[in-house]
This record gives C-alpha cells, structure tokens and sequence, in this order.
C-alpha cells in the first residue's frame, strides 16, 4: 500500500457558489475566462482547442465562450443553453461557478443554476446601461433568494472609464434594487477585456474605492448565510448494521438542513410529534458535540420513537407546522402549460408526495414585476404564484427563512421530468 | 460605493459569533457526496457503484463507507474488467472490496465477446467496447442506479452533466434533453428499462480529491506515485513496455522515472515523467501541470473535440 498520509492545504479553504448570467455580448465569457485564467485554472490543452476552433470557425480572436460551451449544440449555435459548472480556486477559496444563459427563453436554467448559489454575480454593458435582461436577471437571484449581488458594470474601457456612467447605473440599480430582497449589494465597474478591476485594480478608474471582483468574491462573508437558529434534520435513512458488532444501532443519518444540534437537545419527530432526546451525534466513526449546516450527519435519539425516511427532527419549541396548503412562487419548466386541477409529484426535502393545482393567482412578468391576474396558467419558463394542496403535509418552512426547507420540486407522474421548481410563501 | 457599507459592522459581530459553524470546502464536497449517496440508497431498488480502481472510484467508496457506516455499503460494486488494466490497481481494488465486505460484479469484455454482447471486429478499441459490456452488465443484472466518478471539471461534456443523470433504455444520455436539477432535491424516478447514472462527486475538482485521499490516508495503487518503468513514446504519450501493448516498429523502450496521473485501460493511458513520490508533491505538481489529466494522458479523450460527449450519449461511464 503506498503512503497517502500527509498534510493538505485545501481543508482548510472555504467554498463560493455563484451564478452568473448574461449573454455573449455582456462579456460574461470573457469575465469568466479571465477569472480562469488570471486565477490559472485554464490548462494549456484547454486553450489550444479553444484557439484551434476560433481559428477553424475564422475569427480572429480567441472565443472564450467556447470553454464554457461544452456540447456541441451549443458550439453550433454560438449560444449557452443549459447551466454549466466551472470550479476555480485561489489560496483561501474554492468556487464554483454555474454559468447559465441570459435570454428569457432560458430562464429555467438561470433558476437551476441560482438555486445553490450563495452569490449572484449580473452583468451590464457599460455603455447601455440597465437592460430588461440586467433587471430579470436581478429579479430571479432575488426570488431564489441568493444573498449577495454584484452588479458588475463591464466594458468601462469603452465609456472612457467614466465615473459619471458608473454613478448613473449604479444609482438606478439601487433604485431598482429597493423592490427586491437584496440583502448585500457591491455594484463594481470593469473591463473584462482588460482586466480592469477583475483580479488587479484598475489604473484607469482611481475615483473607484471599493473592491476588485475577485477581492469581493474571495471575502464576501457566507457563513452566517445558513440558517443557525432553526434546528431541521430531514431523515433520509436510517442506518441498522444488523451486525455482532453493532446490534442495538439505530441511527438517522441526513443532512442538517438548518440550526445547531448537539446531544442532550430536547427534540420532536415531525409528523408524529413524539419527543425524544438526542443522545449522540456521529460523523462517521466519530462521536461530535455539535452539528450545523450542511453537514451530512448520523443523530440517534433516548427513546424508541417510530422514525423513518421522510421525518424531520426538529425542536420541541421551534418546529416547522406540517401544511398540505401550500402557497409557492413556481418557476415552470416545460412546455405543457401549469394548469389549475392538475396533478403532480412533489418532493420536498426528503419527503414524496402528490400535490394538486388549486389555483393559480398571478403570473409575475419578471422584466417589470407586473403581477398579471388574468391568466390562469403558467408556460414554459415563467413564474407565478400558485396555490397547491398536497397528500402528505409538508414540513416546511417559508422559502425567505430557509432555502433547505422551503423548496420542493414538481415531477410530471407520467414522463418523471422535473417540470417545476417551488419557494414557499409565508 | 455600495449602499450595503453602512451594515458593514453588524456582519462582523456576525462573522464573530458564527466563527465556528463554518466548514471547510472539502467538508462541504463531502456532506454534499455523502448525502447523495444517502439519497440513492433510500430511493432505489438496486444500486451499484462502477468502481475501476482509480482515484476517482476510491473517493467515492470512501464516501460510501462512511455515508452507511457501521453499516455496511448496501450495493454492490462493478467493475468493467477490459483485459487490459494495470494489475496494481486490480490489486487495490482487490483490498478494497475484502477491507469493506462488499460484493464485487465484474463485467470482463472477453467475456461479452464470447458471449457475443460486443462484437471484437478488429478496429473498435477495447475503450469503445466497455459501452455495451457496461450497459449489457447494467440489463442483466436489473441495475437502476449506477453510481460514477465523473467529474466535472475534467471535460466540458461532463461539465453540463447532472448529478442524476437520466439514461433511456439503450443507456443513451441526451446532453439536450437534461432534467433540470435544483438544490440539493434529487429527481429518481425511471420507467421499466431505463437507468440513472449518479454522479456524487460532480462538484470535486482533481486538487479536491487529492486533498481528501491525502486527508483520508487512503490505500491508492501506487502507479500514481513516481517509480521506475520502461516505457516508450506514442502519438506525444508515454506509455508502459507489456506485452498487452505490443510495440510498433519504430518504437523504443527505456526506463524513466515516472507515474500515471489518470488509471485506464493500458494501452490507451500514458504516464507522466515525475518525482513526485508523496500526496503532497503530486498537489505540488497539479498546481503547476499545464494540461488537463485526460489531455495529457489519455488516448481516449484525443479523437475529437466532443469525443467525451459522444461516448456518454452511447452509454460511457
């Protein structure tokens, strides 16, 4: 066996998932080759392709986008359509990137790609300012509740780096913003192209004081974005070894979806509603004294309570209140309109159910947040609010307190697709 | 300046008082891993984990050894025997599976020839074949879920690959036809005959999983370290002297001290020429490498630009 023991510099790093949107002519390609290739994530075979392809196709730059583009629709078309995931690292932090497309006719894709995101990073070109796209590209991290927004103003080279550009967007931006839940805000002006105030900071826009892009993204505060204070625990197995060894374990093993737990903690198994005490923790083979998102656990309770996959351990004073009324924001996702009286899959945290289509109260236009009353049904791609009524009560929690527990996706019974995404009202 | 520089106090004492609920990236990778692993096991009737021996393969039987522990692993493992893999890392794969007590599938390629599965016509490489052995293995054996160590940052196919991802019933992925996959709400369902390839290690990166066989202190085969072999040069690779790779005319073999980056079949994987004999000086020298472990070492990889995307609409791992 060879000798694998070692000290290693990654365990220490903490990890940025952000998303991204725009389209070709924003620069987004362009931003996220630099950050690649300043940060020197972009292998040298990588960019040979990328060149021998620009060359072949005859244009007479390098086409960054072509990295991001991976199949080969895509590249025929010279477009992104789906969400692609693009990783980067530098000392003190590892990203992950998903780079999804900007047109309105994907926007499915940017809700998949800002579901996990913890920052969502939005593009406008300096020189026309804010754009139907920009404010729809804000508007959908805002619903999906991504913490922290960066609204990079790029191609600043071309507006003669003028701080007069900078102020207006920034000003109308903020004005806008004020509409949407955006807890942080950093508006930043850059030129991709040159790298102005990407990784360096620009020489050409000394009126600008605040961070670089990188700087923000390598220090942006994440941590306390969890839940710490709401303890839920979704049962996703339960681990019996069955062996000599370990005849009496009986474990629940899940993944902590929000607040602190620690043994000794006075809990109740929802839907049951038996209490119980959680008398250790483990994380593999080790006993902890304390569990905390998102971490992927094994919780043993005192007593002999009935628990099994599709429970929720939480605490005896601050429990989630099981619903089967169920009032969402739903992103729809394929081409059969969302109609009420229809019938679907949910899953929710660990938890199937059946949900039917109570009604549809308004259909949100995501470019002005006009909420159209009229149409009583919901197309590929758009968003609306939606009332549903399930078979098993749902053990959630407003989607605005805990992303964990207020998302549930929707599952066509007959093709088994996901046709569509939910965030809880409350 | 951003409007948000006013509450800029108040995060701190927040920084302050979560200090401690913070987990490092590769805790992360592996909550997340694990609870995938989790997520199958309680939703499908008959996983199995493709399991070649490689790096990639032995992170993720450590992530399920430790997403059931002390339970044990409650699928079995399948290995697509090629006739053509290192004998280092059968052994490896040999101690891991008697170390865990769990079963152990072997597909063999041979096998599927005889049996008339694949159709040895003298062109297609053995690489090609793995498709129809893996798939006819996957059929006979009523297999839903087949857990892979594809990553996604190792080849831009892959890069656009769920974590579920959908297989019809001729094992055929269609990249355009993907089910969108939000949060961490993982989408199972199948109909009679198709599968799921799953992919818990999508978010892992080559450096990650470095790290963690380094944090792990796992057993790996030692042809990822530097040692001595006779190799000789092929199309730009080097590969290694054995009569499963008979030479050309034209080629010379000559010691060098090397290792291999990526485990594949023998006669498609080239080595590396390196010194690097610890976890920590194989990190060293990824963070400096100039190309891709598949580019540099992969034959299979080098046909074309969507070579990856076209084997997986096949079947591929």
């Amino acid at each position: 066996m060879a000798d694998t023991t070692g000290t290693t510099k990654g365990t220490n790093m903490d990890l940025l998932r952000f998303a991204t949107a725009g389209s070709v002519d924003d620069g987004k390609s362009t931003l996220i080759g630099r950050l690649l290739l300043d940060s020197k994530s972009i292998f040298e075979d990588q960019l040979e392709a990328v060149e021998a392809t620009s060359t072949s196709k005859g244009y007479d730059y390098t086409d960054l986008a072509l990295l991001t583009d991976g199949l080969r629709s895509e590249r025929e078309q010279g477009i992104t359509i789906d969400v692609a995931y693009r990783y980067f690292a530098t000392p003190n932090r590892k990203f992950i990137i998903a780079d999804t497309p900007g047109h309105v006719q994907y926007t499915r894709n940017m809700v998949t790609g800002a579901s996990t995101a913890d920052l969502g990073l939005v593009l406008v070109d300096a020189r026309q300012g804010l754009t139907e796209q920009s404010r729809r590209h804000a508007v959908i991290l805002s619903l999906l509740r991504v913490p922290h927004l960066v609204l990079a103003v790029n191609k600043m080279d071309l507006v003669d780096f003028s701080e007069e550009i900078y102020e207006k967007i920034h000003a109308e931006f903020t004005q806008f913003a004020t509409k949407l839940n955006i807890p942080d805000l950093e508006v930043i002006p850059i030129s991709a192209l040159n790298g102005d105030n990407v990784v360096n900071r620009s020489e050409n826009m000394d009126w600008y004081s605040g961070p670089t892009l990188m700087h923000h993204l390598e220090h942006v505060h994440v941590a306390s974005d969890r839940d710490l204070i709401d303890a839920r625990f979704p049962v996703q197995f339960v681990v019996r070894p069955k062996s000599d060894e370990f005849h009496d374990y009986r474990g629940y093993a899940g993944q902590v979806a929000g607040g602190v737990l620690k043994p000794g903690d006075e809990v109740v198994v929802l839907p049951s509603g038996m209490t119980s005490k959680i008398s250790k923790i483990d994380l593999f083979d080790k006993e902890i004294t304390e569990a905390f998102p998102p971490m992927s656990v094994t919780v043993h309770l005192e007593d002999d309570v009935d628990v099994s996959r599709g429970d929720m351990i939480a605490r005896v004073k601050n429990a989630p209140e099981p619903l089967q009324d169920i009032d969402a924001m739903v992103c729809w996702m394929t081409t059969k309109p969302l109609q009420p009286r229809q019938k679907l899959a949910i899953k929710h945290t660990t938890r199937t159910g059946r949900a039917l289509v109570k009604d549809i109260q308004y259909r949100l236009d995501v470019n002005t947040l006009h909420r159209d009353q009229e149409t009583k049904e919901l197309g590929v791609n758009e968003i609306g609010r939606v009332q549903l009524r399930t078979t098993v009560p749902l053990l959630c929690d407003p989607y605005s307190k805990n992303r964990a527990t207020g998302s549930f996706i929707l599952i066509d019974e007959a093709t088994g697709v996901t046709v569509g995404a939910g965030m809880i009202n409350g | 300046m951003s409007p948000c520089k006013a509450a800029h106090g108040t995060m701190l004492r927040m920084s302050q008082t979560h200090a401690d609920y913070r987990l490092s990236q590769l805790d992360q990778l592996e909550a997340e891993s694990i609870h995938i692993f989790r997520e199958v096991a309680a939703e499908f009737e008959k996983p199995v984990l493709m399991f070649s021996g490689g790096k990639d393969s032995i992170v993720m039987l450590r992530l399920a050894e430790k997403a059931f522990y002390p339970a044990k692993i409650p699928f079995p493992v399948l290995q697509v025997d090629t006739g053509l893999d290192f004998p280092e890392v059968l052994e490896t794969r040999d101690n891991w599976v008697n170390r865990l007590g769990v079963n152990l599938v072997v597909a063999s390629i041979d096998d599927a020839i005889a049996s008339g599965v694949v159709v040895d016509d003298g062109k297609t490489s053995r690489n090609r074949m793995q498709i129809g052995t893996l798939l006819n293995a996957i059929e006979e054996n009523g297999f839903t879920a087949a857990f892979g160590g594809g990553r996604r940052d190792e080849e831009k196919a892959r890069a656009k690959e769920r974590v579920y991802s959908h297989r019809d019933e001729f094992g055929q992925w269609d990249p355009k036809n993907q089910r969108p996959e939000l949060w961490s709400l993982y989408n199972g369902r199948l109909h009679e005959g198709e599968h799921m390839r799953i992919f818990p290690i999508s978010n892992w990166t080559e450096l990650d999983v470095w790290d963690y066989i380094g944090r792990e202190g796992i057993e790996i085969p030692n042809i990822y370290f530097s040692h001595q072999r006779r190799v000789f040069v092929r199309d730009g690779m080097l590969m290694s002297e054995t009569p499963l790779n008979p030479m050309r005319e034209g080629e010379v073999a000559e010691e060098r001290t090397v290792r291999f980056r990526t485990c594949g079949d023998i006669t498609l994987t080239g080595c590396v020429e390196s010194t690097a004999s610890t976890i920590d000086e194989i990190i060293e020298e990824i963070a400096v490498a100039k190309l891709t472990e598949r580019g540099a070492t992969r034959g299979d990889d080098r046909f074309s630009e969507a070579a990856m995307e076209d084997r997986k609409k096949e079947g591929y791992f």
